[in-house]
């Protein structure tokens, strides 16, 4: 077995490593191919980072590949990615124009990889179109949405419903973004890698170094919210209330620690907002940092008496995932994966405005019994659930479902 | 019973089996419990299945405060304690076959709407949201030859394989056992007490993890009791 492999063992348990050693050989002789929109940045990145070596130390012959486009393609894709979240935002034909030419000129690169694959996910939107542009392709093809889709801008989805009907099966991470489609829709809820650089373990003197670095005072509380500048974030409403809480908690400290992602052009004017709305408050740190400072959001967490997740809408919410596996209990927007993740007085609790967020604040805030105890059982719930091994071996059980046939039980020698 | 066949094989060698579990959405949502009898009556027979075991091995808060999907929901997105009380009794081993327990379960719905005017108006805090599911199963080539063997093997059995032999043979085995105490009745007497030890660990309110190491624990006793 690989040093990695072991690793995982000694985290996620020898039993859950050996039955995917089991799945993985029932893809000998297989070629199995992801496609996405960015190597960096944002939470498929991450995932695929992981996945893919993972799957290839397991023996599957797993491959990842990046489209690339022009800032049209990206502006017209973050158009749908907010429509399907249910901005009702309109697509300037130039920019469908842009967002199917561009697939055109990505297909003429990967078809031969993507045409002889056994297996292909295509992640998200972006990359969609790829599926009617390999004509010749001899593998089953599988649509990912990491999005929430529960209530789209319909006239978008109408749209992009042409290019995904035709797959042989999607992905969505709950029951509710499930749409309407031609073919069987999988749920599977993504997932943290506990060994990357943002979920390990750190020495107490590297999160010392980091609260020293941003000026954070470790004798008085703090709430962060770590996400990309982006409006269903809900990053102002994050900082109302802070607002809130700190007339009754007033050592209280907020970080927003965030980063930009390739694919997303909006992350200047929000964190402008962000910005204005934080004024010359000194005790509101506002990061933006690197795509790559995983280990230094680690610390942030890990030095954070509560974690905030304040989202309107959200695929699944990876941060909240990776707060509740330090061991913090987090206050989530009432949305999307967030729901599945955030337990009222289990794990942390569910809020829908910034003044909900504020009570929940103070009320852990004086209780650091509660903070603790919500925190292991947030961990256990991690552990348990959310593991990248418990993610692999879906997508896995999926591949064999997809590629031996659609009956409920499936029989392998 | 295919399966089953295939996993006590020849001479009382026991195969162990491992499976994965996978949900797929049926698209079909209920609002309130008129809509949830309405779907009921025609969802795919796998889809109560689901809702009864799939959270025993799929992602989700462990804490499991009734036995299946459907009184949760009565509880909590609809409020309704008396039916999910009436729901939660229910032992889908006790029906012969799932199409019963279906009957079963829309029988209590609609009597409880017979009982209850404004449950026909209540709307649910959120929707019920059926799902299906596939369960891939895979041979590991491993062979229990004697329950002494098999109390050394349970700890290291996989979540799978639990699953599979312990809570998904109720639904293939005769009388709705589990796979261990079927394989331990073919070595006669001797090991009735192990078979006991077995049928008292609970399969609904913990997780496989935690089932395993019950059943590890009855198996290791049981058979130090069968040798003494």
């Amino acid at each position: 077995m690989s040093t990695a492999l072991e690793a995982y063992a000694a985290v996620a348990g020898q039993d859950v490593i050996d039955q995917l050693g089991q799945l993985a050989s029932r893809y000998r002789g297989m070629k199995v191919v992801h496609v996405n929109s960015t190597r960096v940045g944002g939470g498929v990145a991450e995932i695929l980072h992981k996945l893919v070596p993972l799957s290839r130390q397991l023996g599957v012959d797993a491959h990842w590949e990046v489209i690339t486009g022009e800032p049209t393609f990206f502006q017209c894709t973050k158009a749908i990615h907010n429509a399907l979240q249910g901005n009702p935002v309109m697509l300037p034909s130039q920019w469908l124009e842009a967002y199917e030419e561009n697939n055109r000129r990505n297909a003429e690169r990967l078809r031969p990889l993507l045409e002889e694959a056994d297996l292909v996910f295509i992640h998200d939107p972006q990359p969609a179109p790829l599926l009617g542009l390999c004509p010749n392709r001899r593998g089953k093809w599988v649509w990912r949405c990491h999005i929430d889709a529960s209530h789209p801008y319909r006239p978008v989805w109408h749209y992009l419903r042409r290019h995904v009907s035709g797959y042989d099966a999607s992905v969505f991470s709950l029951a509710s973004f499930a749409q309407a489609l031609p073919h069987p829709e999988y749920l599977i809820p993504p997932s943290i890698d506990p060994l990357s650089e943002k979920n390990i373990d750190l020495p107490a003197d590297e999160v010392d170094a980091v609260r020293q670095r941003f000026d954070l005072d470790s004798d008085r509380p703090l709430v962060t919210q770590v996400s990309r500048f982006d409006r269903f974030k809900d990053p102002v409403g994050v900082i109302n209330a802070y607002r809130l809480a700190k007339r009754f908690v007033p050592g209280l400290q907020l970080v927003l620690a965030g980063s930009g992602a390739d694919d997303d052009p909006e992350g200047e004017a929000v964190l402008a907002e962000v910005q204005a709305a934080a004024g010359d408050d000194e005790d509101i740190h506002v990061l933006l940092l690197p795509p790559d400072a995983h280990r230094v959001i680690n610390a942030i967490q890990r030095a954070s008496d509560l974690v905030i997740q304040k989202s309107t809408r959200e695929g699944f919410g990876l941060t909240v995932t990776e707060a509740m596996w330090k061991g913090r209990p987090v206050i989530g927007g009432d949305t999307g994966g967030i729901r599945l993740q955030v337990i009222d007085f289990h794990t942390g609790f569910l809020v829908s405005t910034p003044e909900g967020a504020a009570l929940r604040m103070r009320y852990l805030l004086n209780q650091p019994r509660l903070i603790h105890d919500m925190g292991a059982k947030a961990r256990t719930f991690v552990l348990e659930n959310f593991l990248l091994t418990r993610q692999l071996r879906e997508y896995l059980t999926l591949g064999l479902g997809v590629l031996t046939g659609m009956g409920e039980r499936i029989e392998l020698g | 019973m295919q399966e089953h066949a295939d996993t006590v094989s020849d001479t009382q060698s026991f195969s162990i089996k491992d499976c994965a579990l996978i949900a797929i959405s049926t698209g079909r949502r209920a609002y309130n419990l008129r809509d949830l009898s309405e779907h009921l009556r025609s969802v795919a027979v796998d889809s109560i299945y689901y809702h009864f075991w799939g959270g025993l091995i799929q992602a989700r808060f462990d804490e499991r405060e009734y036995n299946n999907d459907f009184a949760s929901w009565v509880r909590h997105a609809l409020h309704d304690a008396p039916l999910a009380e009436r729901l939660a009794v229910l032992d889908p081993t006790d029906f012969d076959e799932l199409e019963a327990l279906r009957r079963e379960l829309m029988e209590l719905m609609d009597q409880r709407l017979d009982e209850s005017e404004s449950l026909h108006w209540v709307q649910a805090t959120h929707p019920f949201e059926f799902i299906r599911s596939q369960i891939v199963i895979f041979d590991t080539r491993h062979r229990i030859h004697s329950p002494e063997e098999l109390a050394e093997a349970l700890p290291g059995l996989s979540i799978g394989s639990i699953f599979y032999h312990f809570i998904d043979a109720r639904r293939r085995v005769p009388d709705h056992v589990d796979d261990f105490r079927q394989w331990l009745a073919t070595f006669g007497e001797r090991y009735d007490r192990l078979r006991e030890r077995i049928a008292e660990v609970e399969a609904y309110f913990s997780s496989v993890s935690e089932i395993r190491e019950r059943l590890a624990h009855a198996v290791h006793i049981g058979v130090e009791e069968a040798a003494s």
